[in-house]
């Protein structure tokens, strides 16, 4: 894992000090509430519905058990004992006080955490896949470029005033597990002909308001133009993002008003000025950094007949072995994903006790590293083939065991009205709803490979566009409406749902979604092809039908 | 008509209301109701100005109405905030209320 330097730590314990320096000048008057609010914001502090809440870092969705035992302990010392995972890889805490919140930070310096970039017209932490450095299909280990990115983008001063937010993703296997299409920048590593590691680089994507794939920019950017690269697409952003609009603001609007191949020449004109200059990469910088994200040392695999036991005997292994494992690249491993989708819990959630059996699983079975997904689940990314049984158990006994990753009830879910401030109907009651209506372990595998995403606004935190099934909650007529939509995917074969067709009410919209379930259950051509596969075979009409009858 | 006037409370976030003689509460049923935009207008000004003594932050009017003697918000959003998340009854005002109610 990457370990602060001396700059690093200063850094963190500067910014702390000065935003405990702001609340104190906040709290006796000498800021207003105007001259306050992006100080905090870039503090990554907001103010919602019933109280203030803090979104931490987790960069790269990286963490070990030290760290989330101090997750634990703040949602315990300063919140209800609880806190949020996020589809940004982040955790955000949904009760601080403001007055407490510089102590807050100084706990979270103690164990190499902030919540730097976490909101603001800046880069925000750039998000990778969960798998990193465990996967088997990977091609090289994606963090050790975030967090190349993350020292590049840090206070950049040149990149903290930008148009609007600006967020960077990459994945490091071909199989994109990051979202990497639907990020202002996606990137995904690649190997050329010549066998050199650089990256396909995707500009443009995005969800909200309006939804757009990221459009490709480069099959192969070499790993050494890395830093001077993206720095290029930010100048042009910079100096051409609108700034009169803020729904107009993203790069993908810029994309889209200026056209591809335009804005590529001024991609590259730009990183013909600077390209082997100042921000070429090193390769000794890139090993350095790689030296931290050094595999932990394997051990040879263990006995894995506890393992083929355990399938036939401990009650609902087989379905936890089948779903919530990943392929690992070491012979006797495996990475293991911790639902924080019980039926009927709300998505992301888990309590301060869930996160201190993590950090003990972790620290245990796990080579002491944890993970945070964007779909909002846990996973331990190296463990022991053999030692998975007793993680079950573990598990078990603390609600995290539910065996549905990628399943229906494995559902993304922003806080909504319940809590944001942005909301405009609720989220996270939808998602209890469907996951309870399809909660049975039967449902769940009939119905096979699904993914719901759900969204309380327009600003599409839950990433509805890109669910199989998306659903997003408006306000009309002072009622809560939710519109469905189809065929949205955020993979290597990205895509935007498309509106199905007129919303439901909160009363209606489970069984909406249940009529489209049951109509892709009907057509399939076998249990083989999955919902999205079905659904780009036939497109909309039998869904449509379905739900409003034939016209 | 009928309004209130809400806002956070600074320290710590917390939804209030502007109560009788200007003092802010935190449960809607203290919150002084008004029936004229002039009352209205002076119950803003009266939160301004406890916002620029940094008591509050983010001052504004709702729409309430009564049913069965009991003062709600119009709004689901401001039923939400007066309440506490939905799905979560342990949390909020309304698990204070409980709390005091056992």
């Amino acid at each position: 894992m990457y370990r602060y330097d001396e700059f690093d730590r200063e850094f963190v314990l500067a910014r702390v000090a000065q935003f405990s320096d702001q609340v104190r000048r906040r709290l006796s008057g000498d800021l207003t509430e105007e001259q306050f609010k992006p100080l905090r914001l870039m503090n990554g502090l907001y103010l919602q519905l019933h109280a203030y809440m803090l979104r931490v870092a987790v960069p790269y969705g990286t963490m070990n058990s030290v760290q989330m035992r101090r997750l634990a302990h703040i949602a315990r010392k300063y919140d209800h004992g609880y806190g949020h995972f996020t589809t940004r890889q982040n955790i955000q805490f949904n009760w601080p006080r403001l007055d407490e919140t510089p102590e807050i930070l100084s706990e979270l310096a103690e164990v190499e955490m902030h919540a730097i970039q976490t909101s603001g017209n800046c880069i925000r932490n750039v998000t990778a896949d969960h798998f990193a450095g465990a996967a088997a299909d990977e091609i090289a280990d994606p963090r050790v470029y975030a967090e190349i990115l993350r020292q590049w983008s840090s206070l950049h001063p040149e990149f903290s005033f930008l148009p609007r937010k600006f967020k960077i993703a990459i994945t490091g296997a071909p199989n994109d597990r990051a979202a990497v299409q639907v990020h202002d920048i996606g990137l995904q590593l690649a190997r050329n002909e010549e066998g050199e590691t650089g990256f396909t680089v995707y500009v443009g994507g995005g969800l909200g308001r309006t939804p757009m794939i990221g459009r490709k920019v480069r099959d192969f950017l070499p790993e050494a133009d890395l830093l001077a690269y993206t720095e290029a697409i930010l100048r042009v952003y910079n100096l051409y993002g609108r700034r009169d609009n803020k729904y107009k603001a993203r790069i993908k609007i810029l994309v889209h008003e200026t056209g591809l191949e335009e804005l590529k020449a001024d991609i590259e004109r730009e990183f013909e000025a600077i390209r082997g200059g100042i921000l070429t990469l090193p390769k000794d910088e890139v090993d350095r950094i790689e030296a931290y994200f050094a595999p932990p040392v394997f051990k040879a695999p263990g006995d894995e007949s506890h393992f083929a036991a355990a399938i036939e005997t401990m009650p609902g292994f087989a379905d936890f072995a089948q779903r919530n494992l990943n392929e690992h690249h070491q012979p006797g491993y495996t990475s293991v994903t911790i639902s924080l989708k019980p039926i009927g819990g709300a998505p992301g959630d888990a309590s301060a006790e869930q996160m201190d059996v993590v950090a003990d699983l972790a620290e245990k079975y796990g080579h002491d590293e944890i993970r945070v997904s964007h779909e909002q689940n846990l996973v331990l990314p190296h463990v022991l083939k053999a030692d998975v049984p007793a993680i079950y158990q573990v598990l078990k006994e603390h609600g995290l065991a539910e065996a549905n990753a990628g399943l229906v009830t494995d559902i993304i879910a922003c806080p909504g009205m319940d809590y944001c401030a942005l909301a405009t109907a609720r989220s996270i009651p939808v998602a209890q709803r469907l996951s309870e209506r399809f909660g049975t372990p039967e449902r769940q595998k009939e119905i096979g490979d699904l993914k719901i995403k759900i969204s309380g606004c327009i600003n599409a935190c839950g990433h509805h566009h890109v669910g199989h099934i998306g659903i997003l909650g408006v306000e009309k007529k002072g009622k809560e409406f939710y519109q469905i939509t189809l065929g949205g995917s955020a993979d290597e074969k990205s895509s935007i749902g498309e509106i199905v067709g007129r919303g439901f009410s909160y009363e209606e919209v489970v069984d909406a979604v249940e009529t489209v379930v049951d109509t892709y259950l009907n057509i399939r051509s076998g249990e083989e092809e999955d919902f999205l596969q079905a659904y780009r075979r036939v497109g909309e009409t039998p869904f449509k039908e379905a739900l409003y009858g034939t016209q | 008509m009928m309004k209130v006037v809400t806002a956070n409370r600074l320290f710590d976030g917390e939804v209030v209301w502007l109560g009788a003689g200007g003092r802010w509460v935190e449960d809607l049923g203290e919150a002084h109701v008004l029936e004229t935009k002039e009352a209205e207008a002076e119950a803003l000004e009266e939160g301004a100005a406890s916002a620029d003594r940094q008591e509050v932050v983010d001052v504004y009017s709702i729409d309430v109405t009564v049913e069965e003697g009991v003062l709600i918000p119009v709004r689901f959003r401001e039923q939400i905030r007066a309440a506490g998340p939905t799905m979560r009854l342990d949390l909020g005002k309304q698990a204070r209320r409980r709390v005091n109610a056992a």
